[in-house]
């Protein structure tokens, strides 16, 4: 049976600038519209912009919202007031990353939720199960189109003034009332546009107009893997947990929430795997799957257009997990040697 | 920049999306515009060693782009008589030229008979017009 594919409000629009759509999560997306190269390198020296429409978002409320929000995530959203936003992990019980995410927290007994596109039936029935009497958790996710426009000159393009990482506030680009979240995906500054979806095309054209190189699915994988950035999926998945991914520091260990005592144990003993950033010695593409010869799995590859160099990410035993470790990476056959990096594995020079 | 999409007249093509110039005995391997159109920008070759044999529909490399990867299949069968260098170091150069110094290697034919099975320009554009 054939699966119909979801379509953004921008759908046309990718089509008629000549993209290359693809299915994704159950979206038919834009993999690229000129390279995956030539968007990277736009995004890493200048302003791009994607159509990230597909992301799931959720509305949560109640006097009881942050109650709620505090026995499902592995964060401490009371750390965060209005204006701020988090990323979290929505955990299982045995600790496992069902999502990762970000909360935006709008008022005392409201947040805004953006998950990922391929989770979102999924963390919608979690977080429905889990509903507490005084909150209330609504999928809002028709409702709206996201837009990240990210880059160096990102901010200056849309005529935003600066603010700091992890904030976000109500805004309006050339007339059109919109929600800048100054988050992102790519390891640069920039911005994630929440507009209703009935204003998405205006604002797309607005800011091609402004200077934004159009940007698809696959450049949004190299940046985020050349940022060290893990995708639910690949790098963390409901069978992994935070502590071995790295992610500990977004777990508030000391409150309660879903899979907490695993995840104390797991940090008290330490774990067997951990997840490494690493990059190529030799030409070689790694990719999801190939074995890290007697250490582990890669969960991540690509071709890093900036050092023009194989990269990726995969879990290896804890004690190869250190920076400058050597490894064999078994690309279909051929043994071809990695180094463990600190992450990330690129940042520009500022 | 990527070329435009050409399929030149005096090449034999192979339906995996290969060609093959034919000179004497010897023969220049390829991938075409169509090929090199549908990985996106390539970004590594893993060519066979000079002095290997390849045997026609039987992989003999790989090109590789952001996203995926690809068997190369040989057109025909031969010894493997030089690897461009050129594209092991700039595989682009596959995107910017595939008939021309995107070339990927060229063999000494060992049937050279088998030419007669490979396509030609009308056949072949008809395989792309169906895929």
């Amino acid at each position: 049976m054939a699966q119909m594919l979801l379509r953004t409000p921008l759908h046309d629009r990718h089509v008629a600038l000549g993209a290359r759509m693809v299915p994704f999560a159950g979206w038919e997306m834009p993999v690229q519209y000129e390279g995956v190269i030539a968007e990277h390198r736009a995004v890493r020296a200048d302003c791009g912009v994607f159509d990230v429409s597909h992301m799931g978002e959720f509305e949560v409320e109640g006097p009881r919202a942050t109650a709620l929000l505090q026995a499902t995530l592995s964060n401490d959203v009371d750390k965060i007031g209005p204006g701020q936003a988090q990323y979290t992990l929505l955990t299982n019980e045995r600790g496992g990353i069902i999502d990762d995410l970000i909360v935006y927290r709008i008022d005392a007994f409201r947040f805004l939720l953006i998950v990922n596109a391929a989770n979102t039936e999924t963390d919608h029935h979690w977080l429905k199960e889990n509903e507490i009497r005084g909150s209330d958790v609504r999928d809002v996710s028709q409702e709206y189109a996201l837009l990240a426009v990210q880059g160096p000159r990102a901010i200056e393009r849309l005529g935003l003034p600066e603010a700091a990482q992890f904030t976000f506030a109500e805004g309006e680009i050339d007339g059109i009332q919109c929600m800048v979240n100054r988050t992102g995906y790519t390891g640069e500054r920039g911005c994630e546009i929440l507009v209703m979806a009935e204003d998405a095309g205006d604002l797309w054209d607005r800011v091609l107009a402004r200077g934004a190189v159009p940007c698809g699915l696959g450049a949004r994988d190299t940046l985020r893997l050349e940022a060290s950035l893990p995708l639910h999926g690949n790098d963390i998945t409901p069978d992994t947990d935070a502590i071995s991914a790295g992610l500990g520091w977004c777990c508030a260990l000391d409150k309660e929430f879903s899979g907490v005592a695993e995840l104390r144990e797991l940090k008290a003993r330490g774990p067997e795997r951990k997840l490494v950033s690493f990059l190529m010695e030799e030409k070689a593409v790694p990719r999801q799957g190939m074995a890290i010869e007697g250490r582990g799995e890669v969960t991540s590859g690509t071709h890093s257009p900036m050092l023009d160099r194989g990269i990726g990410m995969g879990y290896v035993r804890a004690d190869s997990a250190t920076p400058d470790t050597e490894l064999a990476i078994d690309v279909r056959g051929k043994s071809r040697r990695a180094r463990v990096v600190k992450r990330p594995i690129y940042k520009r020079e500022e | 920049m990527a070329a435009s999409e050409t399929y030149p007249d005096d090449l034999k093509y192979h339906a995996e999306h290969d060609w093959a110039r034919i000179a004497g005995d010897e023969a220049v391997l390829g991938i075409t515009w169509f090929a090199q159109d549908a990985l996106g920008e390539l970004v590594h070759y893993e060519p066979p060693n000079e002095g290997d044999t390849i045997a026609k529909d039987s992989a003999y490399g790989e090109v590789e782009s952001v996203k995926a990867v690809s068997d190369v299949i040989a057109p025909l069968s031969g010894e493997v008589l030089e690897v461009n260098a050129k594209v092991v170091e700039e595989p682009e150069t596959v995107n910017e030229d595939p008939y021309g110094d995107g070339w990927l290697i060229r063999i000494r034919m060992t049937n050279p008979s088998e030419a007669d099975s490979l396509l030609g320009l009308d056949a072949y554009k008809q395989v792309v017009a169906e895929a």
